[in-house]
């Protein structure tokens, strides 16, 4: 026994594992924190909780949905003292939507059944009591419990509404005005060779005609809802009318089941996913956004694949080792640690002055001299994104293909050589798929990295606010000069940019969440495929 | 070793009427890069016949057999002298291509190497690659060569499955019906049954006597039982050279060489 503790020549090694899995404790611990606060903070957005009437100390009376709860700066660390931050809305009214209001001065609190949380258009929610509601025929109906519902279907038909309007303007006004645009510029054309125009000039006041027919149209449609508006009281008592128009969603906090803010819960989820944003971006959807990031990350995989996996093949197969190969690939090992704002810099000096100022000139000169000098190419757009973002993970996709390639069994390459084929046959009948698991995982890692990436896209073609989607239903129907959003930008311009910063918050932890849902849902679809592959290639037993 | 373990009727090399240099090795040095592997080796290869090269590890048997598709061009920094003829016609005829001599001299590997691909894509690779595309041709050549190679009927109901699920035999086997697919002249095998069991292993034997009416065989071995019973001639090597070289009854029986009885006495190797 006590030979055996005193053996001081047996390895001391153990301390070692407490050690090392001290690291990946620690590791997982501060990525499960930040999933669970991403996770909680951004689901927390669509929970609708009850919203207090607060009466304070000096007599002031608060209502609004309660947002943040801190220790005061200013009170001593071994006597914390609260304060509460309120969301009380009516911004147009308040100045701001939000109210930080001192716990200590709290005096009363109750969650009276009849407060209403109404979210708007314009202006931020509103906190209020309702009073009446006129609906669209022009009817005005006290408010009580039993009217809900007659409140709601007039809140539902103002969003109908709204849609048809979207679409008359977004859509018909939106496809008149391009069709203008470019008779305009075939007009300029024409009025500088001095050729007829009057073929012209009829085209354009034809859409003129109709451009004006949908705008009557469009007023025709708002004068529908003029009437319907609904009547509010905040909780200073004031009395404000609001048109029902403005209005997308209305609530009884207070007075709802478990059932009905779960269905608002998914609502919202619902709006969010699919919808356009309002209000700078700090609500309504991000459908625009998750749409922008998918088409360029897609774009991006199908660029970064095959030069990759060329230039791999390259490299490994076809290169004769030497000063120049190792050159060449410490270069490509190190272009996978250069910053991606450097590629950002790169994209927009090379990418798109160069090469879209050249496209420009050669295809779209006559759109560059008859409309003020609008660049197409020569400016920053989903090609441009998804070129500078394939150029950045390239050596990810390189790497990893070499890697796969060295890794198919001498054997096999053998085995092909000695069936009498070529090399070229060998690399792609028996290289390429014996390693295309393995070139997957490289992709992957290349779309994980290209979809978070935000620094370079600001550079070369993400935007705040897009008008259109780079993919649609109109010819060419890909369009690939357009900008478009991108989640990860979106987030950097929510939580940095917005002006209303306590607004956005909750927006940027539902967009990071979002981001974090997207790249996962990506690379899962990717991990799907390579381990089809892999079932393919690898066989039961040996 | 008892060299009366060349029980195996040895078949004398006149029965055959192929002609007797159909492999004709002259003179032939060969280096890796500064290590010379191969010196000065002078050997005929008959037709139609079985002929083993035995010799301890590492003494050039394997960079021999690589020599004779040119596998081993494959390798950086090599170099040869002398020459090897096939039918008459260096390989090294700068009007021979390495593709259509590989295409000639099929080969099997010590470690068997299927692709992973279904079983009948193993055995018709040499023919889809030269651009066979009818498939009625490769139907055919397909099981052929998989009879030949004695594994029709247990796989012939799963044509369609990955060859790496069949057992390690079987796959030796898929990989001399994947050689003998787009019917060459020449089988080069190099210790084709290394890794396989006894039972597996009297199979492919069995197997390298029915071959021997239509391919020219070269085998490397390791076992010096495997060599009397396969092969007619053999060839002992030792530190890259050809020490003795005759018809396999009479190395077995009464080598002329003292390092020749040495080894397949085992007092050596
Ligand atoms: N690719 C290679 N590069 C350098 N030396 C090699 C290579 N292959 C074999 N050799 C050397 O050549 C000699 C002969 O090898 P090999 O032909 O494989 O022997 P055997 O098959 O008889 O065991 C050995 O000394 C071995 O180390
Ligand atoms: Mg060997």
């Amino acid at each position: 026994m006590t030979q055996v503790t005193n053996d001081t020549s047996a390895p001391k090694g153990e301390p070692w594992v407490w050690f090392t899995s001290l690291g990946l404790i620690v590791g997982l611990t501060m990525v499960a924190g930040l999933l669970a606060l991403v996770l909680y903070n951004g689901f927390s957005v669509f929970w609708a909780p009850p919203v207090p009437t607060v009466k304070l100390s000096d007599g002031t009376v608060l209502m609004g949905q309660m947002a943040q709860h801190r220790v005061r700066p200013d009170s001593p660390a071994s006597q914390p003292k609260y304060e509460r931050q309120y969301q009380v809305g009516l911004r147009e009214l308040n100045g701001t939507s939000y109210v930080w209001a001192d716990e200590a001065k709290i005096v009363q609190e109750n969650f009276p059944p009849q407060t209403m949380g109404l979210e708007r258009m314009e202006n931020g929610p509103a906190f209020v009591t309702p009073i009446a509601f006129v609906d669209s025929k022009g009817q005005r109906v006290l408010f009580k419990k039993e009217s809900f519902e007659g409140l709601t279907s007039e809140v539902e038909y103002a969003a109908e509404i709204r849609e048809e309007l979207n679409a008359i303007q977004r859509q018909k006004i939106g496809a008149v005005n391009a069709k203008m645009e470019a008779s305009r510029i075939d007009l300029r054309r024409a009025e500088d060779r001095s050729e007829p125009t009057a073929a012209i000039k009829t085209q354009i006041a034809a859409l003129e005609l109709e451009f004006n027919q949908l705008r009557e149209l469009a007023e025709k449609v708002k004068a529908q809802n003029a009437l319907a508006k609904i009547e509010v009281r905040d909780a200073r008592g004031r009395e404000v009318v609001l048109p029902m128009a403005t209005i997308v969603r209305a609530w009884l906090p207070n007075d709802m089941s478990v059932w009905d803010r779960v269905s608002l819960f998914f609502s919202r989820l619902r709006e969010f996913l699919f919808d356009e944003p309002r209000e700078a971006n700090t609500e309504g959807g991000l459908m625009p956004a998750i749409f922008g990031t998918l088409v360029m990350t897609v774009f991006m995989s199908l660029m970064v694949t095959p030069f990759g996996v060329i230039a791999a093949i390259y490299l490994r197969e076809y290169a004769k080792d030497g000063v120049v190969l190792r050159m060449v690939r410490i270069s490509v090992n190190n272009l996978a640690g250069v910053p991606s704002i450097v590629f950002g810099v790169f994209g927009l000096g090379f990418f798109v002055y160069v090469l879209g100022g050249s496209i420009d000139q050669l295809f779209f000169s006559d759109q560059l001299k008859y409309n003020n000098n609008t660049p197409v190419f020569g400016t920053g757009g989903l090609l441009w994104c998804s070129l500078t973002l394939a150029l950045m993970t390239l050596p990810v996709v390189i790497v990893a293909t070499e890697e796969a390639l060295s890794a198919v069994p001498r054997g096999m390459r053998e085995a092909s050589l000695a069936a009498g084929a070529s090399k070229w046959q060998t690399i792609r009948d028996i290289l390429l798929p014996a390693s295309a698991p393995g070139i997957l995982t490289g992709v992957i890692l290349a779309m994980a990295r290209g979809a978070g990436e935000v620094a370079p896209l600001m550079l070369v073609g993400v935007v705040k606010l897009a008008p259109t989607l780079p993919v649609d239903m109109v010819e060419p129907f890909l369009h690939f000069d357009r900008k478009f959003m991108h989640l990860g930008f979106h987030i950097y311009d929510l939580g940095f940019q917005s002006p209303d910063s306590d607004a956005a918050r909750p927006m940027v932890f539902a967009t990071t969440l979002l981001l974090i849902v997207l790249v996962v849902c990506l690379n899962l679809g990717a991990i799907t495929i390579r381990n089809r592959l892999r079932a393919r290639y690898k066989g039961a037993s040996f | 070793m008892n060299p009366s373990a060349s029980r195996i009727k040895v078949q004398p090399a006149t029965e055959s009427e192929g002609r007797k240099d159909y492999i004709r090795i002259q003179d032939y040095g060969f280096w890796y890069g500064a290590k010379k592997a191969l010196d000065a080796i002078s050997l005929d290869v008959p037709e139609r016949r079985v002929v083993a090269f035995i010799g301890p590890s590492g003494c050039g048997k394997s960079t021999l057999l690589r020599n004779l598709n040119r596998m081993n061009d494959l390798v950086d920094g090599i170099r040869h002298e002398g020459d090897i003829q096939i039918a008459g016609r260096s390989i090294y005829d700068p009007g021979i291509e390495v593709i259509s001599l590989r295409r000639r001299v099929g080969m099997v590997f010590q470690k068997s190497n299927p692709f992973p691909k279904s079983i009948y894509d193993n055995v018709v690779y040499a023919l889809r690659i030269m651009g066979v595309t009818d498939r009625a041709l490769l139907d055919e050549a397909c099981e052929t060569s998989l009879r030949k190679a004695a594994l029709w009927d247990e796989v012939k109901d799963r044509l369609n499955d990955s060859a790496l699920g069949l057992s390690g035999g079987q796959m030796q086997r898929l990989c001399i019906a994947r050689a003998i697919a787009n019917r060459p002249e020449i089988l080069l095998m190099d210790e084709p049954c290394s890794a396989l069991d006894p039972i597996a292993t009297g199979k492919i034997e069995e197997l390298i006597h029915e071959l021997k009416a239509q391919f020219t065989i070269v085998i490397v071995t390791h076992s010096m039982q495997q060599a009397a019973r396969v092969s007619d001639h053999t060839a002992f090597f030792y530190l890259g050279k050809l020490i003795e070289y005759d018809t396999t009854e009479k190395i077995f029986m009464n080598p002329s060489q003292a390092q020749t009885e040495a080894y397949i006495s085992g007092r050596f190797g």
